[in-house]
């Protein structure tokens, strides 16, 4: 149970990082490699601020505007110096090691003498609700940190799946999709494609950012490398959440994301308990995303010649 | 009113690929004037037409629209102003968002995009009034994925997300070239329709000569990357398919002339 919950709750932080990807690579069909930087300087920041004694709301808040900016630094590369994308990513991925290792002073921050969001939704808990120490739930009994841990993830879910799907409905929102769709149209509408990029990287980049300060605070330290990585599994967690809903209306993509990311920390966790070796995780993800890229293509060339075969 | 002076621009400048894609044209129109531009291939009509719509810096000229010199205004700048339709009937909507998405983007084409709900019930109402004109059948498939409907169908809604705000200028750039005789006089009659309705300005590129024939009240005939006949009015109006026809004949025989001619005194000099 407790394997679940954590599960669970970590699929909850990561959401936002699955999210941010799903703006850069699905709406803008832009590859955003500054994905790995940006999570691991939310953490930094996020986790600096928090030994120097800052409110953790506002530290929080400050590890994901510090993520948008790094992606807003990506989108400027791009846009305005003509660096191809992917690489306007590697190199504020890269820059971002070095400013992350400063930001820290070290390579690993111990948050756990630190008040963090997570102590202080179990502190509300259980002054203002009167939650006791351990909780039963669905006949299990699980401590309460768990509990408020796994409440504040959900419930930072639902406010950023709320208010992104608000923001993808108005008419920036509506004209930020089309660009991914369509540049030559959008342009041909009246709006400069280069800002509208260059706001969608920053907005997933700060997603980024946000969910690294949230997973520090819940694992309890900040380390530099822990960004590694990090964009593949937003593109498995993506992969999977567009195959559980099967649609591309918006609505419903968002929340496909959401599960797709919390589903793919669970098949991680029970892997891993069955005996897959950590030290693999990354290979069998890359494995992962790449068949998921590459198959239905692969199944579809062939459905296709077998149906070209039945006609001749 | 649109006035455009001394238009130059080479691509490919300096190598042997050069070529001369305007030079020189001097093309002015009042308010509510429907211009129609032919040419061979490679005399210069669709890049006219992009140097209006701002596709790429001209190496020399001027553009101005109602007294606005616009010369140096990127795509996007340009396009508050001026409305546009693709040769390619894809190009003008995004596959992978409804109609009623992508309708909605083009109410606003004038003004910044804002954080206004994309698709109120205002907005909605409007925009069943505006595909209910199209007699396309297409209101009752607003929330479908406009990748799913056919050429001729995209081309009618781009046009009129096009003209949805009134443009300044329209730009058709032989924008029926890509459709099946029959949907193309469906998507010509709207244009006529439309543009007569608001009496839009227009300048509309094509290869058709039943179109230039038929359509507008100008008609401009170009030839490597000049103007070498402008019709207008009375002359405009008595204009056959065929005299176009006979025009781009002599054109042709012109041409065989030059090239038989240089060869002649090569043989004889050289």
């Amino acid at each position: 149970m407790s394997l679940l919950i954590s599960a669970a709750t970590t699929g909850f932080f990561l959401a936002m990082l699955v999210l941010g990807v799903y703006v850069t690579f699905r709406l803008f069909d832009f590859c955003d490699l500054t994905t790995d930087g940006s999570f691991a300087l939310g953490a930094a920041v996020t986790a600096i601020l928090l030994t120097a004694d800052v409110h953790p709301v506002w530290a929080t808040l400050a590890g994901a505007a510090a993520g948008a900016a790094a992606g807003a630094l990506t989108g400027l590369l791009h846009t305005r110096m003509g660096i191809h994308g992917l690489l306007a990513g590697i190199l504020v991925m890269t820059a971002l090691y070095s400013v992350n290792l400063h930001i820290m002073g070290k390579s690993n921050v111990p948050l756990l003498s630190t008040p963090t969001l997570i102590t202080l939704s179990e502190e509300f808990a259980a002054r203002r609700l009167g939650v006791p120490e351990n909780v039963m739930l669905l006949g299990w009994t699980v401590a309460l940190r768990d509990v408020a841990a796994l409440a504040l993830g959900a419930g930072v879910v639902a406010v950023a799946l709320l208010l992104a799907f608000v923001f993808f409905r108005t008419d920036l929102g509506t004209a930020m999709r089309a660009t991914g769709d369509n540049p030559v149209m959008v342009r041909a509408l009246g709006a400069d494609t280069r800002n509208m990029l260059l706001a969608g990287v920053a907005i997933a980049n700060g997603l980024v950012a946000l969910s690294g300060a949230l997973l520090a605070q819940y694992q309890g330290f900040a380390d530099v490398q822990m960004g590694l990585g990090m964009l593949v599994w937003g593109l498995a967690s993506v992969i999977i959440g567009e195959a559980l809903v099967r649609t591309r209306r918006l609505g419903l993509v968002l929340v496909g994301v959401v599960m797709g990311s919390i589903l793919f920390r669970l098949l991680v966790a029970i892997a891993l308990r069955w005996g897959l070796e950590p030290n693999d995780l990354k290979l069998i993800t890359a494995v992962f995303v790449l068949g998921a890229l590459f198959l239905p293509g692969l199944l579809e060339r062939l459905t296709r010649r077998k149906g070209a075969a039945g006609h001749a | 009113m649109l006035k455009a002076t001394g238009l130059t621009k080479t691509f490919n400048g300096g190598t042997p690929n050069e070529v001369r894609a305007l030079d020189g044209v001097n093309l002015g129109f009042d308010d509510g004037a429907f211009v129609v531009v032919v040419g061979t291939n490679g005399s210069g009509k669709s890049t006219l037409l992009g140097a209006l719509a701002g596709e790429f810096p001209l190496d020399g000229g001027r553009i101005e629209l109602d007294g606005i010199d616009i010369t140096g205004w990127p795509v996007y700048r340009r396009a508050r102003w001026i409305g546009r339709v693709f040769q390619n009937p894809f190009a003008g909507t995004a596959p992978g968002m409804t109609i009623a998405e992508n309708l909605t983007l083009a109410a606003r084409r004038d003004r910044r995009f804002g954080l206004a709900r994309a698709l109120s019930r205002r907005r909605r109402e409007t925009l069943v009034q505006k595909v209910q004109s199209l007699n396309m059948g297409l209101e009752g498939r607003l929330d479908h994925e406009i990748g799913n409907l056919s050429g001729g169908q995209r081309q009618a809604l781009t046009l009129l997300m096009a003209t949805w705000v009134k443009p300044r200028l329209l730009l058709l750039d032989e924008h029926t070239a890509a459709l099946d005789p029959k949907t193309a006089a469906v998507v010509i009659r709207l244009t006529r329709e439309i543009v007569g309705r608001d009496r839009l300005t227009t300048l509309m590129v094509t290869h058709s000569m039943q179109q230039a024939a038929n359509l507008g009240d100008r008609l401009i005939m170009m030839h490597r990357g000049r103007i070498i006949h402008d019709v207008r009015e009375e002359d405009k109006r008595r204009l056959r398919a065929e005299d176009l026809l006979e025009r781009f004949e002599d054109l042709r025989r012109t041409e065989a002339l030059d090239a038989s001619a240089a060869d002649l005194l090569r043989n004889h000099y050289v």
